[in-house]
C-alpha cells in the first residue's frame, strides 16, 4: 500500500483535512477561546461530582463495549459467512436499531422491559448493546466475509474443533476489524445521551448529558466546555491506543471478493437458524413494540394514526404545523447530501491513511474526534464561528448535512481502512512486475476492494443522517423539519392521537432505513456479480 | 503535509458551497425579519402562521420563523450571540429563564412601546419592559378520574395531601435538572413550603414513594394511568393537558378522563422581546406589537395550548369547556429563581435521588 507517490498521498489527504479544519477544528477553537479560562478549568476539575460523572461514563462504556462485542459476533458471523433467507432483513433490522432516534427507541425499549428493570444501569447497558450491534456486524462483517476460507477449512480438516478454528484462525484474522468496531462502540456509549436520559434512572449522567445540562439547563457554557474537553481527552487516549492496535494486528490477507454461501451441513444449518432467530427476536422486539404503539389507543386498536398521517389538519380547524411528508422529503434530501460528503471525504481519507504510515495516524484520529465531541460543543461552536459575512452560514441548509457527514466519515474510514490494509502487497508487486505504473497498479489492485466497504460506509452515513445524530439538533432551522424532529414534537405533546402518530412516523423511519440497507446490499450484489462475469474473479 | 494547499482548497469549497446556496441570498432584503422561537412553535400551515402572513401583507414585512431548539437551547444560543443575533424578535422565554435572559442582555428596548393592555402581574416581571409577556399557562398535578373513582379514594387536593400514606406510590414527577415541568413543580413546592420547608417536604415525598422521570414524555406517556400507562394515577403535567387529551383523543371523546389539582399549579409566563443587535429595529417593533395584538393572540389557545395575555381575546369553546384557569397560581420571582436554581437543583438531587 505504501507504493503510492508521496504527492499523491498528500493530495488525497487535503480535502478531508480542510473539511475537518473548517467545520470542526475552527468552530471548536473559537468556542474554546471564547468560553474557557484557567478559573473554569480549576473549579470544574476540582469538583468531586465531575469525577464521579467521568468514572460512571468510563465504566459503563467499557462494560457496554465488551458486551456488544461478545453479543455482536454471532450475528456478524452468520451475516458475513452465509446466505440465508432473511439475511438482508436482519441486516436492515440491526441497522435500523442503530439509527432510529433514541427518544423513540428508548420509549420502545422501555415498553419491553419488565417493571423491575426500568430505570436501571442494566437496562442502559442492554439498550447500548442492542442499539450498537450494527457497528460490530457492519464493521467486522466486510472483512470476515472476504477472509480466505481455505485456512479455516485446512484447520478443520486437521481435526480442530469449530471453537478452536475460531479462536486460533478466525479471531486473529478479524482482530483489526474487531478493534475498529470496539473503538466505535466505545465512542458511542462513552458519549451516550439519549439512552441515558430516556432509560437511565433520573440523575444518571454521562459527561455528554452533563455538558448538555450545564450549557442548556444552567446556562453555564464555561463549565460545559471544560467537561467537553475532559470527554475528548479521555476518548482521544482510547482511540489512539485502538488505532495503534488496529495497525499492529492488521496483516496482508489474500482477500476474496466474497466467501458467502448457503449453510450446508445439518449442524451448520442449525447454528445459523438458532443465531438468526435469536437475533431476529432481540432486534425485532423493540421495532415491533414501536409499530404496535402506532396502533394503540387507550380504548383499543385503531388505524387512525396511519390514515391521518398525510393530513396536516388533525382536527377540524386545528393544524399542528407538522407535515410528515415534508419531513420525510427534508430528511431524505439531507441524507443524500450527507452521504455524498461522507463518502467522498471518507474514501480520500481512507486511501491517504492506509498509504501513509505516520501522517496517516493524525488524520485517522482527527477524523474520529467529531464523533467524540459533545454535540452541544460542536453545535454552539458552529453558531459563534460562522456568523460573519462572507461566512455567515448559521442558517444555511447545507450546514446540517455537513454536520451529519462529520459524524459519518469515521464510519466510512473505519470500514475502508481495515480492508485496504489487508490487501496483499504481493498483488501489487505482481502488477508492478507486469509493467503497470505505480498509480495504475494501485488502481487495478486496490480500488476493486474499495467498493464493498464504501457501500457499507455510505449506508451507515445515510442512516446516521436519517436518524439525526448529534450536533445538528443544536443548529437552528427554518422550515426544514426532519422526521426525527417531527417525531420528537409529536411525542412531546398531550393527546393519544399525536402519540400514535409519532410512533407511526417512527415506524416509517424504521421501514425506510431497512429498505435502504436492503437496497444497497442488493445493488452491491448485482454489481459484484456483473463484475465477476465480465472480468472473471479478481 | 503541505501547509499552503488547504487554503486554496477551502476557497474552492466555499465557491462550490456558495454556488449551491445562491438562491437563499434573497433573505437579506430590507423588509424581511426573523422570528426566533422554540421547537413547539409551528413554522407553517397553522392559523398562527396565517395570522403572521396577514401581518406581512398588511405591513410589507416578511416574517421568517427560525426554530432554535427547546427554550433552554434557544436562550443559551441567544446568550452566545448577543449583539449579532440569529434573528430579530424572540418568542418564548418563560419566567424560569427570564432573569437569565435579562442578565445576559439578549433583548434591547423596542423602537416604540407596546400598546396592548397586558396584565400588570405579568408586565412587572420585566419592569423595564424589555421582555413582553405573550402567553401563560400552568404546570399542575394531573390525576386520573377513573382510577380514583375505581379505587374509591378521594383525589388529593393540596401539596400536603401528597405525603399522606393514602397516596403512597401514586405520584410521578420529573427531574428538575432535565425537565421544565419538573422544575416548575419544584418551584411550586418552594413557594408553598418556603426556603426552609421544601427540603423536608421532598424527603417526605420520597418516603411516600414519589417516582422521578427524566422527561415529561416518559412520565406522562410511560407511566400515567390517565394516558394509557400502567404506572401512576398522579403526574406532574400541564394545566392544559386534560383539554388536549379531549381534543386529540383517539377515538374522539366528549368527556375529560383527567383533571388538575388547582392548588398545585405553578404559573408559567412566556415572553417575547427584540433581540439586541437587530438590524431592523423598526420592523421588529411592529412585529412585537402584532404578537400581543388580538388577531394573533386569539390563535394561541388551540395552537400552543396556552392562554393569551391580551385579556380582550375570547377563548375558543373547547378551551372553556375543559380548561381551568386556577384562581391563584403559584409563582416565584424570576431573580430568585435565577439566583437559586443551581443550588435548589443540587439540593433536590441529593435529597431525592441521592
Amino acid at each position: 500500500m505504501s507504493a503510492l507517490p508521496r504527492r499523491v498521498i498528500a493530495a488525497l489527504s487535503i480535502p478531508p483535512s480542510v473539511g475537518l479544519a473548517v467545520f470542526y477544528v475552527w468552530p471548536l477553537l473559537t468556542l474554546l477561546f471564547r468560553a474557557i479560562d484557567g478559573d473554569a478549568v480549576q473549579t470544574t476539575l476540582g469538583r468531586r461530582a465531575t469525577w464521579e460523572v467521568a468514572w460512571f461514563t468510563l465504566w459503563q462504556a467499557v462494560v457496554s463495549t465488551l458486551m456488544t462485542l461478545v453479543v455482536g459476533l454471532a450475528p456478524a458471523y452468520i451475516v458475513a459467512r452465509f446466505n440465508f433467507r432473511g439475511r438482508q432483513l436482519l441486516l436492515g433490522l440491526i441497522t435500523a436499531l442503530f439509527v432510529l432516534p433514541t427518544v423513540v427507541m428508548g420509549a420502545a425499549f422501555l415498553a419491553l422491559l419488565p417493571d423491575g428493570m426500568n430505570q436501571s444501569i442494566a437496562a442502559v447497558i442492554a439498550a447500548h448493546v442492542v442499539f450498537n450491534l450494527a457497528v460490530v456486524v457492519r464493521t467486522v462483517g466486510p472483512l470476515w466475509e472476504q477472509l480466505p476460507s481455505d485456512m479455516e477449512g485446512a484447520a478443520a480438516t486437521l481435526g480442530a474443533s469449530p471453537w478452536r478454528v475460531f479462536t486460533m484462525i478466525t479471531l486473529p484474522l478479524i482482530r483489526p476489524a474487531l478493534v475498529a468496531a470496539s473503538s466505535i462502540v466505545f465512542i458511542f456509549t462513552f458519549t451516550s445521551f439519549g439512552v441515558v436520559r430516556v432509560i437511565g434512572a433520573a440523575g444518571t449522567r454521562t459527561l455528554e448529558v452533563e455538558v448538555w445540562r450545564q450549557a442548556i439547563q444552567l446556562g453555564d457554557i464555561r463549565t460545559a466546555v471544560v467537561l467537553s474537553i475532559l470527554q475528548m481527552v479521555m476518548l482521544a487516549a482510547v482511540v489512539m491506543c485502538s488505532s495503534r492496535a488496529q495497525r499492529r494486528y492488521s496483516q496482508p490477507l489474500g482477500l476474496e471478493p466474497s466467501a458467502r454461501r448457503m449453510p450446508q451441513r445439518g449442524s451448520e444449518r442449525r447454528q445459523v437458524a438458532l443465531i438468526g432467530f435469536t437475533s431476529f427476536a432481540v432486534c425485532g422486539a423493540p421495532l415491533f413494540a414501536l409499530a404496535a404503539r402506532s396502533f394503540s389507543t387507550p380504548s383499543g386498536w385503531s388505524i387512525a394514526a396511519w390514515t391521518q398521517l398525510g393530513r396536516t389538519e388533525v382536527r377540524p380547524g386545528i393544524r399542528l404545523g407538522i407535515d410528515p411528508l415534508d419531513a420525510v422529503r427534508n430528511s431524505v434530501e439531507n441524507a443524500l447530501w450527507a452521504t455524498l460528503f461522507a463518502v467522498v471525504i471518507g474514501a480520500l481519507a481512507s486511501l491517504a491513511i492506509a498509504a501513509a504510515r505516520n501522517t496517516g495516524r493524525f488524520l485517522d484520529v482527527g477524523m474520529m474526534l467529531p464523533v467524540g465531541t459533545s454535540a452541544v460543543t460542536i453545535g454552539f461552536g458552529m453558531l459563534i464561528t460562522f456568523d460573519q459575512a462572507p461566512y455567515d452560514w448559521r442558517a444555511e441548509w447545507w450546514l446540517v448535512p455537513i454536520g451529519h457527514a462529520l459524524v459519518a466519515v469515521p464510519f466510512v474510514v473505519r470500514a475502508t481502512v481495515g480492508v485496504l490494509r489487508s490487501v496483499d502487497p504481493q498483488l501489487h508487486a505482481a502488477a508492478a512486475t507486469l509493467g503497470a505504473s505505480p498509480t495504475r497498479a494501485w488502481r487495478t489492485v486496490v480500488v476493486p476492494f474499495l467498493w464493498r466497504p464504501l457501500t457499507v460506509g455510505a449506508t451507515l452515513a445515510a442512516a446516521i443522517s436519517l436518524g439525526e445524530f448529534g450536533a445538528t439538533s443544536f443548529l437552528s432551522r427554518s422550515d426544514s423539519e426532519t422526521v426525527p424532529i417531527a417525531i420528537e414534537q409529536l411525542l412531546g405533546r398531550t393527546g393519544s392521537l399525536l402519540q400514535a402518530q409519532g410512533y407511526a412516523m417512527a415506524t416509517v423511519l424504521a421501514v425506510v432505513t431497512i429498505a435502504l440497507v436492503a437496497a444497497v446490499d442488493r445493488s452491491h450484489q448485482l454489481r459484484t456479480l456483473a463484475r465477476s462475469t465480465v472480468n472473471g474473479p479478481n | 503535509m503541505t501547509r499552503r494547499k488547504p487554503a486554496s482548497a477551502a476557497v474552492a469549497l466555499m465557491l462550490v458551497v456558495g454556488a449551491c446556496s445562491s438562491d437563499d441570498a434573497s433573505t437579506s432584503e430590507p423588509a424581511a425579519i426573523t422570528l426566533v422561537t422554540y421547537d413547539s412553535f409551528p413554522d407553517a400551515e397553522t392559523s398562527m402562521n396565517e395570522a403572521l402572513q396577514a401581518f406581512s401583507s398588511e405591513t410589507g414585512i416578511a416574517v421568517e420563523i427560525l426554530v432554535a431548539g427547546d427554550t433552554g437551547t434557544m436562550l443559551s444560543k441567544a446568550a452566545l450571540t448577543v449583539g449579532n443575533p440569529e434573528g430579530d424578535v424572540m418568542w418564548g422565554i418563560d419566567n424560569t429563564f427570564l432573569s437569565r435572559a435579562l442578565n445576559e442582555g439578549i433583548f434591547e428596548p423596542a423602537a416604540m412601546p407596546v400598546g396592548a393592555e397586558l396584565p400588570p402581574e405579568f408586565t412587572q416581571l420585566s419592569p423595564d419592559g424589555l421582555a413582553v409577556p405573550v402567553d401563560f399557562g400552568d404546570v399542575c398535578i394531573n390525576y386520573d378520574l377513573a382510577w380514583f373513582a375505581d379505587a374509591d379514594i378521594k383525589p388529593p387536593t393540596s401539596l400536603s395531601d401528597l405525603i399522606d400514606p393514602v397516596y403512597s406510590d401514586l405520584l410521578a414527577v420529573q427531574n428538575p435538572a432535565t425537565s421544565s415541568p419538573g422544575l416548575a413543580f419544584l418551584l411550586a413546592t418552594i413557594d408553598e413550603f418556603g426556603d426552609d420547608g421544601w427540603q423536608d417536604y421532598w424527603t417526605a415525598l420520597r418516603s411516600n414513594g414519589v417516582q422521578v422521570f427524566n422527561g415529561w414524555t416518559e412520565s406522562y406517556y410511560g407511566s400515567f394511568t390517565g394516558a394509557g400507562g400502567s404506572g401512576r394515577p398522579l403526574v406532574v403535567s400541564y394545566g392544559s393537558s386534560p383539554t388536549a387529551e379531549v381534543i386529540f383523543a383517539e377515538p374522539a371523546r366528549k368527556e375529560a378522563l383527567t383533571a388538575v389539582i388547582e392548588s398545585t399549579c405553578f404559573r408559567q409566563v412566556e415572553f417575547a422581546g427584540i433581540l439586541a443587535g437587530t438590524e431592523h429595529p423598526n420592523e421588529a417593533a411592529q412585529l412585537l406589537e402584532f404578537l400581543v395584538g388580538e388577531t394573533f393572540q386569539a390563535e394561541l389557545a388551540l395552537n400552543l395550548f396556552v392562554y393569551p395575555t391580551n385579556s380582550a381575546v375570547e377563548l375558543p369553546q373547547e378551551f372553556i369547556d375543559f380548561a381551568v384557569v386556577p384562581e391563584s397560581s403559584r409563582s416565584v420571582g424570576p431573580e430568585r429563581i435565577d439566583a437559586n436554581r443551581s443550588n435548589w437543583i443540587d439540593t433536590w438531587t441529593s435529597l431525592v435521588l441521592g
